[in-house]
């Protein structure tokens, strides 16, 4: 076993366990900090892919960024303890069922059909692909994807606003 | 070298996740963190394709990605907030005007 696949597991085991705290947690702090286990883990994966600039921001921008937010969040309102209600009927017999139907379907289909891939592309000597790097994928940013760019910030603005005009104070 | 469909196994294990968290949770903060978890798998899967087939494009899409959820954070705390000033509470159920 190699140590890509060793890393890989010990990731993946980690995020599917902050995933399983987030849902079982009962004070949203917990929940928060389980997300933030989920996001490290995903950010080492990043890195094992090789692409070393989406890592960085997966840890600047969502481990720092917003999940201060939602910690700050969370501290504001003074959240604490959530109450837990029952299944209705409805999610009961007929969510729950297709839910895991679904899921089962999904991992059969792709294991199904990438298997079949995998030992397709085994055949014929495949050479590793090169990592992203930063460079190219700011050169792509710039110029192909550059009115999206723009507009992301415009995005950005917007949101802004939006959130300082809903967390206004109605006294005026 | 790790197989791409393990990744995208884990992908689709960890948006599972973000799916039973987000209908079983009644904390609208927790709710908000469920859909950043969907967001989360479907990057990594995102990241596996793109390194798969060498192309730089699903880097990018990761980036506005993430961007958007920033945005969906700051303006979905900010209702979180109203929610939880005008209704005393952070239960969804106790949100139910337009409920049938």
């Amino acid at each position: 076993m190699s140590v890509a696949m060793l890393v890989f597991i010990a990731c993946g085991l980690f995020a599917v366990l902050g995933a399983v705290g987030l849902i079982l947690a009962r004070e949203p702090v917990h929940s928060a900090l389980s997300l933030v286990l989920v996001m490290v883990a995903l950010a080492v994966l990043y890195l094992l892919l090789g692409a070393a600039f989406i890592a960085a921001i997966q840890i600047l921008v969502y481990a720092g960024a917003v999940m201060v937010l939602f910690i700050f969040v969370i501290m504001l309102l003074n959240a604490g303890v959530e109450v837990r209600t029952n299944l209705s009927h409805l999610a009961r017999w007929v969510g729950l069922p297709l839910a895991i139907l679904f899921l089962a379907e999904m991992t059969y289909s792709l294991f199904h059909e990438y298997a079949a891939r995998t030992a397709l592309a085994a055949g014929g000597a495949v050479a590793g692909p090169v990592p992203a790097s930063t460079e190219e994928l700011s050169m792509k940013l710039f110029t192909e994807y550059v009115l999206p760019f723009e507009l992301t910030s415009i995005l950005i603005l917007i949101a802004i606003l939006g959130a300082l005009v809903l967390a206004k104070k109605e006294s005026a | 070298m790790v197989p791409i469909s393990y990744y995208v196994i884990l992908s689709g294990v960890l948006f599972g996740l973000g799916v039973i968290g987000f209908v079983f949770k009644r904390n609208i903060i927790t709710i908000f963190m469920s859909i950043e978890l969907m967001l989360n798998a479907v990057n990594l899967a995102f990241v596996a394709f793109s390194r798969e087939f060498n192309q730089l494009d699903g880097l990018v899409f990761v980036f506005f990605v993430i961007v958007v959820a920033a945005a969906e954070a700051a303006v979905g705390l900010a209702i979180a907030m109203v929610i939880a000033r005008n209704r005393k509470s952070l239960n969804v159920e106790d949100v139910d005007l337009l409920k049938f």
